[in-house]
């Protein structure tokens, strides 16, 4: 069964992707030929690297439908979220200090929304509801006159679900309120279309959308025009918002990551979907699973589930011939369970034992079948094992139990 | 997180898994931990009439270390005399099991564990 797979059977696409090897093909010239800075005025060399540089731009642009004038690099999703929080939340300090976000975003809005309460702001976290989503009159009304800013993110990195950006929007724009989304799980998964969203700032990332690691890209809109105040300092590059000598190579894979995205993006999504259904049914076979966030509301590439009575650690330790993770990336080296699990209402017992299956470009159904039958053989095991399906089998309601907690 | 051998070993080939029949006579069990914590362990000891651990088994709900540390207090247990077996310490299964500072709390749980199947075993005959 084992031939022609190579393991670990990579299923972790959100938590990075390899880059295309027609990423990479297009990144190698600018390595070791084209390797003038593009900010270099004086030479060929430069120019040539600008007007690339300029192309990549315009490829993400075409991607997520602004203008191209509109996007400023950055080093990834978490600066260019640093960059639109901190920025626009200093350069309208004078017009309010309330902000508001979403207990289920990334780290980087978390943590950088922590570092604004720090310096006098004031921050409103929402909850959401048991399937992940938001609830758009519990958003409006916490809205005031004096906030300035809300940021959600379109797709969640750990469950997947797809929150109402337009509607968001809407409401935000009418309320003269600036409104941050972070892509950095959106693109090349779903349509983003910044010429309809109601939309002022969006962090973009290249790795998740099978680019280089350590380039990204903030989406700063003109009309209605939106100001930030910089946060790195320098040579004034990118107008004045982000200083620092351009990335070349890395823009020029940003680039061609994108402009494939949009060429492939509608047939990967099908392709992709019909394993994920493969995935959920193989999964759905099996006793006392769960299935983590909104399926509909929902990108085809996430599947998070809860295997009830096993814990978390110990089944990532069983499932070794793929590569899953517990929660995402960042947490997975603690021992908290996943807030983002917490935050849809799930017991600890659930939150411990979830596995995110993400799917990507080159899953394949082989794959998919064998990640089937290597879950069912670790997760039987592992319920002989445990006194917790023990009890369950002889009809002990668990949350009945009185545990002597350590 | 990087496992030490032995509690790859421990964990990929668990010694003694399954359980006794809790109302025999001659076994002891004890159920330490909660699940929300993210660990259970049942150990189950078998006594003779001389007071000597015949037998052990366990189920464990936890990490590869609680699993491990589990697997091996039942090797440990067999042949010992009940006071013998509740006098083993913590850090001698972290030790074995070269368990890292974020998971002593799984070699903690072993120990009470194995107290309290002692401790169930006494309670069944009139603490003698």
């Amino acid at each position: 069964m084992k031939t022609g797979l190579k393991f670990p059977i990579y299923l972790d696409y959100s938590a990075t992707t390899p880059v295309d090897p027609r990423v990479a093909q297009k990144m190698i010239p600018y390595l070791t030929e084209h390797y003038g800075n593009p900010a270099s005025r004086s030479h060929a060399l430069g120019w040539k690297v600008e007007e690339a540089v300029e192309e990549a731009r315009e490829h993400v642009a075409a991607l997520v439908r602004c203008d191209a004038k509109e996007l400023v690099w950055t080093s990834g999703a978490t600066e260019s979220i640093n960059l639109a929080l901190k920025g626009a939340a200093e350069f309208y300090k004078t017009k309010g200090k309330h902000l508001v976000t979403v207990k289920t975003e990334h780290k980087a809005t978390l943590d950088t929304m922590r570092e604004l309460e720090r310096r006098g702001f004031e921050v409103t976290y929402l909850d959401v509801d048991e399937k992940g989503l938001l609830d758009l009159a519990r958003l409006e009304s916490v809205l005031r006159k004096d906030t300035i800013l809300v940021s959600v993110m379109y797709v969640n990195n750990e469950i997947g679900v797809i929150q109402d950006i337009p509607a968001i929007g809407e409401m935000c724009r009418k309320r003269g309120i600036l409104f941050h989304v972070d892509s950095a799980q959106a693109t090349g998964k779903i349509d983003v279309d910044l010429g309809a969203l109601k939309v002022d700032l969006m962090s973009f990332s290249a790795h998740k959308t099978y680019g280089p690691k350590g380039i990204g890209a903030l989406f700063i809109r003109r009309k209605p025009r939106v100001r930030l105040e910089a946060q790195m300092h320098g040579g004034g590059h990118e107008r004045g918002f982000r200083s620092g000598t351009l990335a070349s190579h890395q823009i020029i894979g940003m680039g061609e990551a994108y402009r494939l995205a949009k060429l492939e993006m509608a047939e990967e999504r099908e392709r992709v979907r019909v394993l994920r259904d493969r995935l959920l049914a193989g999964i759905q076979s099996m006793e006392e699973v769960f299935v983590n966030g909104d399926l509909v509301h929902r990108v085809p590439h996430n599947l998070n589930v809860s295997f009830n009575f096993v814990e978390g650690e110990s089944l990532i330790m069983a499932v070794k011939d793929i590569a899953v993770s517990s929660g995402s990336a960042c947490t997975s080296a603690s021992l908290e369970p996943s807030y983002v699990l917490r935050a849809l209402g799930r017991s600890d017992e659930l939150a411990h034992s979830s596995i995110r299956f993400t799917l990507g470009r080159f899953t394949t159904e082989e794959e998919i079948d064998y990640t089937i039958e290597h879950l069912k053989t670790k997760v039987a095991k592992l319920r002989d094992l445990s006194p917790l399906w023990e009890m369950h089998k002889e009809g002990i309601d668990l949350s009945t139990v009185q545990w002597a907690a350590h | 997180m990087a496992y030490s051998d032995k509690v790859i070993d421990h964990y990929e080939n668990p010694r003694n898994v399954g359980s006794f029949d809790k109302g025999d006579e001659s076994v002891g069990t004890g159920m330490v931990g909660a699940p929300a914590c993210g660990d259970v362990m049942k150990l189950q000891i078998k006594v003779n009439k001389d007071g000597v651990i015949e037998d052990a088994r366990f189920k464990t709900y936890g990490c590869g270390s609680a699993i491990a540390s589990s697997s091996l207090v039942t090797e440990w247990v067999k042949g010992k005399r009940l006071d013998e077996a509740a006098s083993i310490k913590n850090t001698q299964i972290a030790e074995e099991l070269s368990l890292p500072p974020v998971k002593i709390h799984c070699s903690i749980l072993a120990e009470d564990a194995i107290k309290a199947a002692v401790e169930d075993y006494k309670k069944k005959h009139g603490n003698k």
